[in-house]
């Protein structure tokens, strides 16, 4: 159980942590436990689906990001943007003047991730078609979701989608446009900015795809910086750029991202849904059904998709309705005149629908007590005569979420009982703890700091 | 291992709760995944039968390191002919129960196979007991 199977983008910097469990509580995984008043993470169970790094209240949990001077090793450098960051700004900042705004910071071209989606949309059609036998196929493109169904509904991994996402599709067509040129792959550097941790994680280990074509990744939340600064300072000499204008995108691409810009797209029944709460619920039930007559489930680990993506500093809701509003007008404009500009995505695509494809997903279960079914029984018996003696409140005072973790922890050597403060008080009571030792288990666990007296002004420096 | 789940008949809500739970603790036992997927497939079917048909029952489980054995004990109206009632289609559920997604009269084929073993017993006026066993190794 030890071998480390996913990377991942958020990193817990125990010196800023003050071990408070915001974090704790909310992970839909339980893959956060304290401990020395510091909160650690379990590798494994952890789908980076970034619920902690919006609960901390001090900012001790960051998404890691490759170093933006890494970009200068190349000659081409390519910024690919998704379609949320033009959602980010109000309707009088153009797509131009952000553009300008990464050339000026070093790109030498900027693509828009959702690029790929026509592709992708035709070789999700014919896999639909195909594999009409796995229903409810699966959609591959929240990362966080999909390792979610490997630690958590193993069984589903075949329902998944061997499909590559967007962002790989677009990645794969930059590539074949420079290496068409002439251009030395090793001098072309592909950078995206990510609205989430869990992108990041799949480009720094893919499930499903040997290596990516990504080479760094920056976050949105730089990047919206810079066009903030540079939108509040009226833009001065960011208004025009000489980028190729490019067919603009269809409204079906802009909308690809958001609930139901997937799910709208195929025939016969199709489901979205966001929030992986809501996505952990509707798979439970999933589980359970033998036929299901829905084609299609589109599952986003955040609020609003992408738009709620844990690196998007507008609001969700604002980013929504600019980039329907966006939509519509593309869909306006469609209809009247004649687009000229070049859609050289097309001459690709054979090349495209030939790689499309990735392999297996594989289950990847972090339920099991243990590997041994003989073992397991043995532990969960265990965990059933724990679990009588624990009050069922889920305080989180032993430093783990539930009452039921806490005794899972126990039996796997990771906890004591005495962890349990109404156990402490129990034993107190019956002389089989003194006060000293209830207030050394307390200190384990939530660390000294918490038990030093006033003078400690920690909280009032926040 | 034992464990037992109490399933009121006409309570769809609630309907599937002791399949989760079982198929909760296969999980943590470590079970197969292809054992888990068709012993909770057969499990819910036969929790919805009790749900849908009779009045309220009981849930048997038993595991050991060979065998995952389930009795479904009902206290309901009882099948009066079993023949008729595992044929593909066959159902008696009413419109309200049809309206809800349930009684397309697939539960008991599509029990038959998913489980390695199936026992079905029943009383008319009395109740029905359903045992599923599934073979481990
Ligand atoms: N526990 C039960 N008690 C009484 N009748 C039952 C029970 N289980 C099944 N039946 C009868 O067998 C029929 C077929 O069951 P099933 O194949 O599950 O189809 P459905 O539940 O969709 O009707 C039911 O319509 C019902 O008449
Ligand atoms: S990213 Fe999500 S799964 Fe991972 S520790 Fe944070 S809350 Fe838990
Ligand atoms: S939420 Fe609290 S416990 Fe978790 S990382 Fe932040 S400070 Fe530490
Ligand atoms: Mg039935």
């Amino acid at each position: 159980m030890a071998e480390k199977y996913f990377h991942h983008a958020l990193k817990f910097r125990r010196e800023v942590c003050i071990g408070c469990s915001h974090c704790m509580n909310v992970c839909p995984t339980q893959a956060i436990r304290i401990h020395s008043g510091k909160a650690e993470l379990t590798d494994n169970r952890c789908v980076d689906c970034g619920k902690c790094y919006m609960a901390c209240p001090v900012g001790a949990i960051i998404v890691e990001q490759d170093d933006f001077s890494q970009i200068f090793m190349y000659r081409h450098r390519i910024a690919l943007i998704p379609g949320v960051l033009l959602g980010q700004f109000p309707g009088k900042v153009t797509n131009m003047q952000i553009y300008s705004v990464l050339l000026d910071m070093g790109f030498t071209e900027v693509e828009e991730v959702e690029k790929g989606t026509g592709i992708l949309r035709m070789a999700m059609d014919s896999y639909l078609q195909e594999n009409h036998h796995l229903k409810p196929l699966i959609s591959s493109f929240c990362p966080a979701i999909v390792r979610l169904i490997q630690v958590r509904f193993p069984s589903l991994t075949e329902n998944i989608m061997l499909l590559k996402a967007p962002l790989d599709v677009t990645a794969t067509y930059i590539r074949k446009k420079y290496a068409e040129m002439g251009v030395d792959p090793k001098e072309v550097g592909i950078y995206y900015i990510t609205p989430c941790a869990a992108k990041i994680a799949a480009v720094k280990s893919p499930v499903g795809d040997k290596f990516s074509q990504i080479d760094g990744v920056i976050n949105m939340d730089v990047i919206f910086n810079k066009v903030y600064t540079a939108m509040k300072q009226g833009f001065a000499g960011k208004n025009q750029c000489s980028l190729p204008v490019s067919a603009p995108l269809k409204p079906f691409q802009q909308l690809w991202t958001l609930t139901e810009g997937e799910a709208s797209l195929f025939p016969g029944r199709s489901l979205a849904i966001d929030e992986i709460s809501n996505v952990i619920e509707f798979l439970e039930k999933l589980e359970n059904e033998e036929t299901c007559d829905i084609n299609f489930l589109e599952l986003r680990a955040c609020d609003q998709s992408c738009a709620g993506g844990i690196l998007a500093s507008g609001n969700r809701f604002f980013t929504v309705e600019r980039l329907r509003k966006t939509a519509i007008e593309t869909a306006a404009k469609e209809d009247t005149k004649v687009v000229e500009a070049s859609n050289d995505i097309l001459n690709h695509t054979q090349h495209l629908l030939q790689n499309m494809a990735v392999s297996k997903v594989l289950p990847r279960a972090m339920d099991k007590l243990d590997e041994d079914m003989k073992m397991a029984m043995l532990k969960m018996q265990m965990v059933r005569e724990i679990m009588k003696t624990l009050p069922y409140v889920d305080c989180g005072l032993c430093g783990a979420p539930t009452c039921r973790a806490l005794a899972q922890d126990i039996v796997q050597g990771k906890a004591k009982i005495t962890n349990c403060i109404f156990i402490q008080k129990k034993y107190e009571q019956k002389n089989w703890l003194n006060p000293q030792e209830t207030m050394d288990i307390l200190k384990q666990v939530w660390g000294d700091d918490k038990f030093t007296d006033p003078d400690n002004t920690k909280f009032v420096t926040l | 291992m034992h464990f037992t789940y109490n399933v009121e008949g006409g309570n769809f809500t609630r309907a599937g709760y002791a399949s989760s739970e079982i198929k909760k603790i296969l999980k943590q036992l470590n079970v197969d995944l292809a054992i888990i997927k068709r012993t909770v497939v057969a499990s819910y079917e036969a929790e919805v039968n009790i749900v849908a048909h009779a009045y309220s029952g009981t849930i048997f489980v038993d595991i050991t390191p060979e065998t995952i054995l389930i009795k479904f004990v009902d206290e309901g109206p009882g099948i009066p002919d079993i023949a008729m009632a595992m044929k593909e289609g066959f159902s008696t559920a009413t419109s309200k129960v049809r309206e809800m997604g349930f009684g397309a009269g697939m539960g008991l084929p599509n029990i038959r196979k998913n489980v390695d073993n199936m026992n079905i017993t029943s009383e008319v006026g009395k109740g029905t007991v359903l045992e599923l066993t599934m073979y481990l190794q």
